[in-house]
């Protein structure tokens, strides 16, 4: 091992594996072998880099030279030049236009503002598959110091403090849910980890667990004990095979090394886990209905109270945590609370992990302190707008809110998004260009939630079919100013009776976009035209 | 029969049934699950056949019609939708020669479109069976579509 020169770090992620990772990687592998440098240069796959959308990724450290497209024809190249000569390859070379791209943004954040990165600091640094790495960056320190220097109170309380709120979507404090559940008798009580991850244009949990389940865990079994829980679920969706394996893996190694199973760290502190597959419902994310969905039934949500911390799966106490929530957990137990309020802003605090789309230049993963303003992400992070002019973002999936040029300055987070902040939660924030049509946008967004809407209660059953075939008629050159009149009131009437925020999302992305768009809007009715040229007007084909 | 064989690999616990209607699923040679099925699963499990059905009917994985050998799931969502989806679609239904929902006559290909997949950083994408297919092109689409139908895969 000390001979080692130079490390390749291969991301092995669902879009590079689509991309041809593993071929690529054994085309070195085998290049290596032929040419006597296998003990030389260690191959090391790693979780997501944050690249996106650029194919094969790899990193070769230490030289800090990232390579993307990587096809396996360019192997020898990249070996014979790079890694013998020294010459980097520059015709592969990633070069986000802006100097802060996603990936130079992690290796400078290294240096200058290390704290940037809690939930994804060793993604894409460490193989995900190997307990030995993580623990050798402190890992399961913070579960070993809470369970042998903490009561659960105490851990409550540093969570607390720590001012962490929910990242699944609705940002309530995380301590405070916790404090519901932790002083209820009634025993057993279940921890579950909401990785269903169903709105559309987020994936940031699926890269959390592919690039560093341990984190997960450790959080989840500091959750257990701090609320007094033997056995906790992952609810993961059934796409995400990869994420599901290498859980599982993890899962299984932790209990090899005695970090799982009875008596943990020699304490009194017994905690399993076990993940469960969903089957494809968006509205299983909700967490009612995820409880539901895991007792093996349709996944309608519930009516609450009585809410999942007093009454939840079986009828027991259950708290229910998003991924990233609980892989911020182990951080915040090893540095102390003091260290994770000095990110952020004063009332949101701690990083946020956004995926960004659509028209950028470098799609991808990003973890910012909260409060960045949207402009930054999408100019400095993810290298601009690409193929025209900024129009809009559709910031916090379907159930979020379209936010335009006006609001490029705001900074992001549960404060100052005010009215908007239910949008933070998930994470997604779709670019448009102005190129992209709103009517069309509008429209696919409601065909989302008509079916996806469970059909429990009325106002969301009929209103969200309702509410497409408005949009659909605006969109075929048919809709009247009625039309859209009817949209903003059934929706905002969907907003205060629908039982579950499916059914009450609509509303802000209807009155977003009728806010910033209206002539747009009006144009589609009046005029019966869509300047861009996208909506089918009168069923005709496009273009 | 299979089924038989497949219910006996679990406890007769009703948070097994999402389970064993996927198992079922995989394997019948149509990916589906037919009335029998559920009738033998309610039976097992000590459930009503309503609940069974029920489950069954909720979630989009599971079908009850029969499918082609291989299900494509195009993703419509917002970022794949932007990014040109549509288009996309109407490639695969011209190739294809079959609408939505529907299944190829050969029995090979069943088309579906699905919400968000999750891989959005390759938008547009679709899954055919538990494979992802991101960054699509109408010329990489067809290739895909040829490849499965010479058996290339
Ligand atoms: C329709 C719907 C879908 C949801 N999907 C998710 C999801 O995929 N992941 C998630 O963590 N929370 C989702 N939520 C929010 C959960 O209900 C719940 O608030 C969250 O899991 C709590 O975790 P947190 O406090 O850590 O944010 C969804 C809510 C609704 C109404
Ligand atoms: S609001 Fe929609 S998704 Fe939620 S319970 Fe009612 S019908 Fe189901
Ligand atoms: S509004 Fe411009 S395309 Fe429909
Ligand atoms: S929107 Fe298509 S994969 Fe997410």
């Amino acid at each position: 091992m000390s001979l080692i020169t130079k490390y390749v770090l291969i991301s092995i992620d669902e879009d590079t594996l689509i991309a041809g990772a593993r071929k690529v990687e054994s085309e070195l592998n085998r290049i290596l072998a032929e040419q006597g440098l296998s003990s030389e240069i260690m191959v090391v796959e790693t979780g997501t880099m944050g690249i996106m959308g650029k194919g094969v990724v790899m990193l070769i450290q230490p030289d800090d030279v990232t390579y993307v497209n990587v096809t396996p024809e360019d192997v020898r190249e990249i070996v014979s030049e790079h890694l013998l000569k020294g010459r980097p390859v520059k015709r592969l070379q990633f070069t986000g236009k802006v100097d802060q791209s996603v990936i130079s943004f992690r290796e400078t954040a290294q240096e200058l503002k290390k704290q940037n990165r809690v939930v994804l600091a060793n993604s894409g640094l460490i193989d995900p598959e190997s307990i030995d790495e993580y623990i050798a960056v402190n890992g399961y320190e913070a579960l070993g110091k809470a369970l042998t220097a903490h009561k659960p109170e105490e851990i409550i309380d540093m969570v607390k403090t720590s001012g962490l709120r929910g990242r699944g979507g609705a940002g309530f404090p995380t301590g405070l849910k916790w404090s519901f559940t932790a002083p209820l008798k009634n025993t057993p009580k279940y921890i579950v980890c909401n990785a269903d991850e169903g709105e559309p244009g987020t994936f940031k949990d699926r890269l959390i667990m592919e690039g560093d389940p341990h984190k997960l865990i450790e959080g989840m079994a500091i959750a257990a004990y701090a609320i007094g829980a033997e056995k906790g679920f992952i609810y993961i969706r059934g796409e995400y095979a990869l994420s599901i394996s290498r859980t599982q893996k993890a899962i299984e190694d932790a209990r090899a090394y005695g970090l799982l199973g009875k008596n943990i760290f020699g304490t009194s502190f017994s905690f399993d886990l076990e993940i469960k597959k969903g089957a494809g419902a968006y509205v299983c994310g909700e967490e009612t209905a995820l409880i539901n969905s895991l007792e093996g039934g349709r996944g309608n949500p519930r009516v609450k109270p009585p809410f999942p911390g007093v009454k939840g799966l079986w009828q027991q106490p259950t708290v229910v945590n998003n991924v990233e929530t609980l892989s911020n957990i182990p951080s915040i137990i090893l540095n102390g609370p003091e260290w994770f309020k000095s990110i952020g802003t004063e009332k949101s605090t701690g990083t946020k992990v956004y995926t960004i789309l659509g028209h950028v230049n470098n799609p991808g993963l990003i973890e910012v302190e909260m409060g960045t303003t949207l402009r930054d992400i999408i100019y400095k992070y993810a290298g601009g707008v690409k193929g025209g002019k900024f129009k809009c973002a559709l910031v916090g999936g379907a159930a979020g809110a379209f936010l335009n040029e006006e609001m490029l300055d705001v900074r992001m987070d549960y404060d100052h998004l005010g009215e908007y902040k239910a949008v933070l939660g998930s994470g997604a924030i779709l670019v448009m260009n102005e190129e992209s049509c709103i009517v069309d946008m509008l429209r696919n967004i409601l065909f989302f939630f008509k079916h996806e809407s469970c059909g429990k209660c009325s106002p969301c059953r009929i209103g969200t079919a309702q509410l497409y075939s408005l949009a659909d008629k605006i969109y075929s050159g048919k809709g009247s100013d009625e039309d859209l009149e009817q949209m903003l009131t059934l929706s905002e009437a969907m907003s205060t009776t629908a039982l579950c925020a499916l059914g009450q999302s609509p509303y802000l992305v209807i009155h977003t976009a009728v806010r910033f768009f209206q002539d747009e809007i009006e144009e589609h009715i009046r005029r019966k035209v869509c300047m861009k040229d996208i909506c089918r007007m009168n069923g005709a084909e496009r273009r | 029969m299979k089924r038989k064989e497949i219910l006996r690999k679990y406890e007769a616990k009703p948070d097994n049934l999402l389970y064993i209607l996927h198992d079922i699923q995989d394997a019948s040679p149509y990916n589906y699950v037919t009335e029998e099925d559920m009738e033998e699963i309610a039976d097992f499990l000590g459930l009503p056949y309503s609940k069974v059905y029920g489950t069954a009917t909720f979630y989009s994985m599971i079908s009850q019609k029969p499918r082609g050998k291989h299900v494509i799931r195009l993703c419509d969502s917002p970022p794949c939708h932007l990014m040109g989806s549509e288009s996309i679609l109407d490639i695969l239904k011209e190739e294809l020669g079959i609408d939505v929902g529907q299944t190829t006559p050969d029995m090979l290909f069943t088309l579906e479109i699905t919400s968000c997949l999750g891989v959005c950083g390759v938008a547009p994408a679709m899954m055919i069976d538990e494979e992802v297919f991101g960054n699509l092109t109408p010329k990489k689409l067809r290739k895909i579509i040829k490849d499965y139908r010479e058996g290339n895969v």
